[in-house]
């Protein structure tokens, strides 16, 4: 992995970048950075300041929080909108169960990003629908 | 044979066993090598190059640097504040080794020339007495199980290292071009010409980094238009806050763009390079804003599109790397990611990324960065794998605030690898308050240990502050302090701030370190 032209390929297919163009796609290879983590490397960190929003391309890692494992994350899926977007620290660490490769933007460079991108503003928005009704389902499910 | 012999002899580091092999010539391997030696740790050092300086040998093209060394900067020279003006000297423990980039400088600018930087690095290299074997090209590696544990088989132009930790210092230094239709018709950056021989020609660069933007400042007076090409808008370094974009040296090229004075920055995809009847180039092109097409015609296209790491057979032996310029992936003490072992110095170490809070990342990618990095990694190595103990000062408990606050105002480390490295001290029931020193930051969230703080300096693209991490029974917190427009965190704000914030951690230590 590495060119811009194989980071393109690489997300061409993802939930989240689906409206985009080849142009566009190449514009997201350009903007983003990849980034590798090995296996158990500690990606997000709980309660720090100034981390960035992440998209997964390959590998698997874990939300924790507060020691307590929440989900498994993989390839195509996302993390660090939430902390970018309420300007707070991440409530929980991601943490790599097997070598992790994934784009990244930091912080101060995604309100531009998806204000230049709104079709992946709103896939986004609905990935974080979805997520909210999964809780409010676990929510009712445990009352 | 008899020439081979004699090179051996007038040669150091003959092939052999050694306990590390550090690969490479220029500043991150002299760094490298000069803290190893000064811990005692026996190793060999081969470069293919003629002498030290690694790329400062050849370039900027353009013959002068993008790091500045201020000699008349607020500090003497010979202490280690005073690297914080001077991002261009190798670090020494030697007063008389510090601050050499100052004797080499003709004063005509704080950014010196490819010229004095090289004179930097080689009096550097025969003042501390480095040795290097020079014209001892690495051409491939093994590794072989042996009865006293795996060895890497370091193999050159001269004959066969064994070691048990190969060091690599590199650098990022392999001509990179994209896989564009044409793109053979393209120069590389490192090919380019001599500036008279670009007199009256249409110029285009692919690529709006750095490289791109010296090439096309250094050819303004020389060509009669310019065009500059990459999908993304270029940022320059005063709005990113970081050393990430073009530096403020090169914006010249922006005005000239900005009043139609005959440059073109475009943000547009390349698709394609032919050659017309006519003997010049057609470059095919596809609009970021609105994916037209469009078409630049140029009597020379440049490709200024990177470089990788010239990482040879590495990866077939494991070590995974990144991003565009294939770097391998690392450890927070540069260590392979996938191969334990094998470690990396220099600009190379940009593979360990930290944090990169804010977005900010580190100053790995530079001299002024990578410097430390070595002398963190050389230490690591002597504690971990050659059971040097290294010495960790006690300090006064009632001196821990004013330390702590003196680091974040002074310490070079924490200046030039901002949220990378960090000032620790532990607080240890048994121990007392020892200064642990600099050490990665990523190492002092990730790995636990007894309580203990870590100051760094930190950047969220706005303004630079003090960030204070304690650890206290096991769990870690991060506390902020605000900026100061001058830089000085030594003030009673300050010192009123972190004393709340220490007394939780020192009440079982001792009195108070407020």
């Amino acid at each position: 992995m590495a060119t811009r032209d194989e980071i393109a390929d690489a997300i061409a297919g993802m939930a989240i970048f689906v409206d985009l163009a080849r142009p566009q796609l190449m514009g997201v290879a350009s903007r983003f950075e990849e980034a590798f983590f090995p296996q158990d490397a500690r990606v997000l960190r709980q309660g720090l300041t100034g981390s960035g929003f992440y998209v997964i391309l390959d590998g698997e890692a874990d939300v924790v929080a507060d020691g307590q494992k929440l989900a498994t994350l993989a390839r195509g899926d996302f993390f660090g909108e939430v902390s970018v977007l309420l300007g707070e620290p991440p409530t929980a660490d991601i943490v790599a169960t097997r070598p992790l490769r994934c784009i990244v933007l930091g912080g101060p460079a995604v309100e531009s990003f998806l204000v230049d991108h709104p079709r992946v503003m709103f896939r986004m928005l609905q990935a974080s629908a979805r997520r909210l009704r999964n809780a409010n389902r676990r929510l009712t499910a445990n009352q | 044979m008899a020439r081979a012999s004699a090179k051996a002899s007038a040669q150091p580091y003959p092939p052999g066993e050694y306990p590390i092999v550090v690969v490479g010539s220029g500043p991150g391997a002299l760094q490298t090598s000069y803290f190893l030696g000064r811990l005692g740790i026996q190793h060999a050092v081969i470069s293919a190059d003629a002498g030290p300086g690694g790329m400062f040998r050849k370039w900027p093209f353009f013959q002068r640097l993008l790091s500045w060394t201020k000699p008349y900067a607020p500090a003497e020279r010979t202490s280690r504040e005073f690297e914080r003006w001077d991002w261009n000297s190798l670090l020494a423990l030697e007063p008389e080794l510090r601050g050499i980039a100052t004797e080499h400088m003709d004063g005509t600018s704080d950014f010196p020339s490819r010229p004095e930087m090289q004179a930097n690095l080689e009096a550097f290299a025969d003042r501390a007495q480095v040795a290097v074997r020079f014209g001892c090209r690495w051409e491939s590696t093994r590794r072989e199980e042996t009865p006293d544990g795996d060895r890497f088989v370091v193999v050159t132009s001269d004959g066969e290292y064994r070691c048990r930790f190969p060091i690599f210092a590199v650098g990022v230094a392999d001509p990179y071009s994209p896989a564009t239709p044409g793109i053979e018709l393209a120069v590389h950056y490192a090919d380019t010409r001599d500036a008279p021989s670009y007199a009256g020609k249409r110029l285009f660069i692919i690529g709006k980094q750095n490289s791109g933007f010296e090439l096309a400042t250094g050819l303004l007076q020389w060509a009669s238009r310019i065009s500059l090409s990459s999908p993304s808008p270029a940022k320059t370094s005063i709005e990113t806050r970081s050393l990430v974009g073009v530096r403020a040296r090169y914006v010249q090229p922006f005005e000239d763009s900005i009043l139609g004075g005959g440059v073109d920055i475009l943000s547009a995809s390349t698709k394609g390079i032919t050659k017309t009847e006519a003997g010049a180039f057609e470059v095919q092109l596809e609009r970021s804003d609105n994916a037209m097409p469009m078409t630049v015609d140029a009597d020379e296209v440049i490709a200024a599109t990177g470089f990788i790491c010239p990482l040879r057979d590495l990866p077939a032996l494991g070590v995974a790397t990144f991003g565009q310029s294939k770097l391998p992936a690392q450890t927070e003490f540069w260590e392979s990611a996938s191969v334990p072992g094998i470690f990396f110095a220099g600009t190379i170490t940009q593979g360990s990324a930290g944090l990169k809070k804010h977005g900010i990342p580190s100053n790995s990618g530079a001299l002024h960065g990578y410097r430390y990095n070595a002398r963190v990694l050389v230490r690591e190595l002597a504690q971990r794998h050659f059971g040097i103990a290294l010495e960790q000062p006690p300090l006064d408990i009632g001196d821990l605030r004013d330390h702590l606050l003196a680091e974040a105002t002074r310490a070079p480390e924490l200046w030039h690898q901002k949220a990378y490295l960090a000032s620790v001290v532990s607080i240890d029931p048994d121990q007392g308050v020892r200064d642990v020193g600099i050490l990665p930051l990523t190492h002092f969230l990730d790995h636990g240990g007894p309580d203990a703080v870590a100051m760094t300096v930190e950047s969220d693209g706005a303004s630079i502050f003090p960030v204070v991490y304690v650890r206290r029974h096991g769990k870690t917190e991060e506390h902020t302090l605000e900026p100061d427009p001058l830089h000085d965190f030594e003030g009673l704000p300050y010192r009123r701030a972190l004393g709340q914030i220490l007394d939780r951690l020192t009440a079982g230590a001792s009195s108070s370190a407020a």
